[in-house]
């Protein structure tokens, strides 16, 4: 939305290009179009075709019309699993960005000013490097420090908590050992984000409410948070689709149990493709998550772009 | 001024749960300039930060110290202990049991590909709708952005459907076409925001001298955007070299695996063998920790970019 903004402001429209010129433009969309035809659009028609069947992969799909659908909606472990991405979306978006907010705030006008950019640069990059980490990586990393003898337990034990819990294995604690990972995962890509856009407030702005006598606390409120919006409207929308997407952590910690404890809509899909062989069913589940995410996409930049409109 | 800053700084940021304490303004503004005079409440934030630091950065700690140990070493003294000894042990086995080698150059390849054809693609979608401005552009941009919003779940049973058809499942090939055309998606969006705002005497002038709109793209718009073109390589290398979902379903065979998938797919083989564990996340965490000291500066400028273009 954004850049197609962008592009009708583009500083160019002194000589318009004729019809005919533009016309030669065309070609060099051959490669994309033919892409996106093939890798996207075909694929994705035919995902929805499928929902409408029974089929388990292999031979003719028997159509079966609404079918799919109507066994999602009482189907329990939908729901479980829809109500589990609600906590995933917690932990992959609204804390990162809460937390990510505040301490690129400490980082970018506390430490800074009194340490030197070094030091801030440091910390930031400390914060900053689970994100770089590939998922199947961090998960073992993870999965080894989170199973009942590993380095978590014993730093407990030596706490003097004699029987720490089994975190991935036990279905209490296993969603919010989850979450915990992700926080972890993700609280680095808020934080990059939000010093950026930091270093383009006007330092005047701060200065002036120093002067006034406003504490930092208070400059956070009024300056620091309303001058984010933009940022923290662009980190929410991402972490939160990111979050409702998310495949590869509940694949490597904990493959969406014990029981159903962490099973999210992808993996639920992906159980139903590759596993029980319920294609139909499957491809009903992920159509699903996809109005779900793309609805969401659109209420954001509505939002976003009516706040933009009433300042 | 400043001062009265401090003392709320330390007292909402580091103990949330306790009660402020609130002086007289005066008292506080006293109190506070002689704190950081002394530098106490910086202080301790700072160490409440490198703390936070240190925590995050603890599972990289664990990995590296017990990839070293040898088996006895660990049972003797657990994970969180010092190695007493130097042991490659652990690191050889897991090199050699699931071939990493062969892993490694998988990734390299698989990676740089979609990064160049991913980087290709971009460029000449942008090119017809930032310079070209070709009139469906603003309904292409659009389309492009709900391209990137589709889970993949949703693309991945006829993808594979069709790569089997075509004899392309399991080959490194589908998975290269596959990244290349959905990063391109971000990449067209990025770069025709870029090229919208491609000065148009440069275009002009070139034009002039006769060169023709493809000579205008190789020799006057690919030299002046070469910078982006890098951070956008950059990004598709190291996406592709983390993802997991689309090499996970179509790279079955052993020989075909990347390293995330060859990873991922090792956990609960050996759950038994603490160290060995350990020595496979420490190899998995290595490459990873490179590309960030290589990349560093255009990866959270590249972030920035993506997210505030």
């Amino acid at each position: 939305m954004t850049v197609s903004t962008a592009v009708d402001r583009g500083t160019r429209p002194a000589s318009p290009l004729s019809q005919a010129t533009r016309k030669g433009y065309l070609r060099y969309l051959v490669p994309g179009v033919l892409g996106f035809l093939v890798v996207v659009l075909v694929p994705f028609v035919m995902n929805v075709a499928i929902s409408f069947t029974s089929w388990s992969g292999i031979g003719t799909p028997s159509f079966t019309g609404l079918d799919n659908y109507q066994r999602l909606v009482r189907d329990q472990m939908f729901w479980s699993a829809f109500a589990h991405s609600i906590w995933f979306i917690v932990a992959m978006a609204v804390i990162p960005t809460a937390l990510g907010l505040v301490l690129a705030a400490v980082l970018f006008d506390y430490i800074e000013p009194r340490f030197g950019q070094r030091v801030s640069s440091a910390l930031r990059a400390g914060f900053y490097l689970p994100q770089v980490l590939p998922v199947a990586v961090a998960g073992i990393v993870w999965s080894w420090i989170l199973n009942p003898y590993g380095a978590l337990n014993t730093v407990l034990q030596k706490l003097g908590i004699a029987d720490p819990p089994n975190w991935l294995g036990d279905t209490s604690w296993a969603l919010p050992a989850v979450m915990a990972v992700l926080v972890w995962m993700q609280l680095g890509y808020g934080l990059v984000i939000f010093m950026a856009g930091m270093a383009r407030i006007d330092p005047q702005l701060h200065e002036a409410a120093e002067l006034d006598g406003a504490s930092w606390l208070t400059r956070f409120r009024h300056i620091t948070i309303p001058q984010m919006r933009p940022e923290t409207f662009v980190v929410l929308l991402t972490t939160t689709i990111a979050a409702l997407k998310v495949f590869g952590p509940v694949y490597v910690l904990t493959k969406g149990g014990p029981g159903d404890a962490t099973n999210v809509p992808s993996y639920y899909s992906y159980t139903n493709f590759f596993g029980t062989l319920q294609v139909g069913y499957g491809a009903a589940i992920a159509t699903a998550l996809t109005v779900v995410v793309i609805a969401l996409s659109v209420v954001f930049i509505k939002l976003q772009s009516k706040s933009e409109g009433a300042q | 001024m400043a001062l009265t800053t401090e003392v709320d700084t330390t007292a909402t940021v580091t103990r949330p749960g306790r009660r402020k304490l609130r002086p007289s303004p005066g008292a506080d503004r006293a109190a506070s300039r002689l704190r950081h005079q002394r530098g106490i409440t910086r202080w301790v934030l700072l160490t409440l930060l490198a703390v936070a630091t240190l925590a995050t950065l603890f599972p990289f700690a664990m990995a590296a110290i017990n990839a070293i140990k040898t088996v006895e070493d660990y049972t003797a003294h657990g994970p969180l202990g010092l190695p007493r000894s130097f042991d490659l042990t652990a690191i050889k086995d897991f090199w050699q049991n699931v071939d990493y080698t062969n892993k490694l150059l998988n990734s390299i390849l698989i990676s740089a590909s979609v990064a160049v054809l991913g980087t290709v693609i971009s460029v000449l979608n942008a090119y017809a709708i930032g310079i070209g401005r070709i009139k469906a552009r603003n309904a292409l941009l659009v389309l492009l952005l709900l391209a990137t919003t589709i889970p993949q779940e949703a693309l991945i049973y006829p993808l594979y459907y069709l790569a089997k058809a075509v004899g392309l499942y399991d080959t490194k090939l589908v998975v290269i076409i596959i990244s290349a055309v959905l990063s391109s998606a971000f990449g067209t969006y990025l770069l025709a925001s870029v090229l919208s705002a491609f000065p148009s005497e440069i275009l002009e002038a070139a034009r002039i001298d006769g060169a023709g709109r493809w000579q205008v793209l190789r020799h006057v718009v690919v030299p002046v955007i070469r910078p982006t073109l890098m951070v956008l390589m950059t990004f598709f290398f190291i996406w592709t070299w983390n993802d997991f979902f689309l090499p996970l379903i179509m790279l079955v065979s052993n020989g075909n695996q990347t390293v995330s998938v060859a990873l991922g797919s090792l956990q609960g083989q050996y759950t038994s063998s603490p160290t060995s564990l350990a020595a496979a996340s420490l190899m998995g965490i290595l490459p990873a920790v490179v590309f960030f000291l290589i990349f560093q500066r255009t990866l959270t400028r590249g972030a920035v970019a993506g997210a505030v273009k």
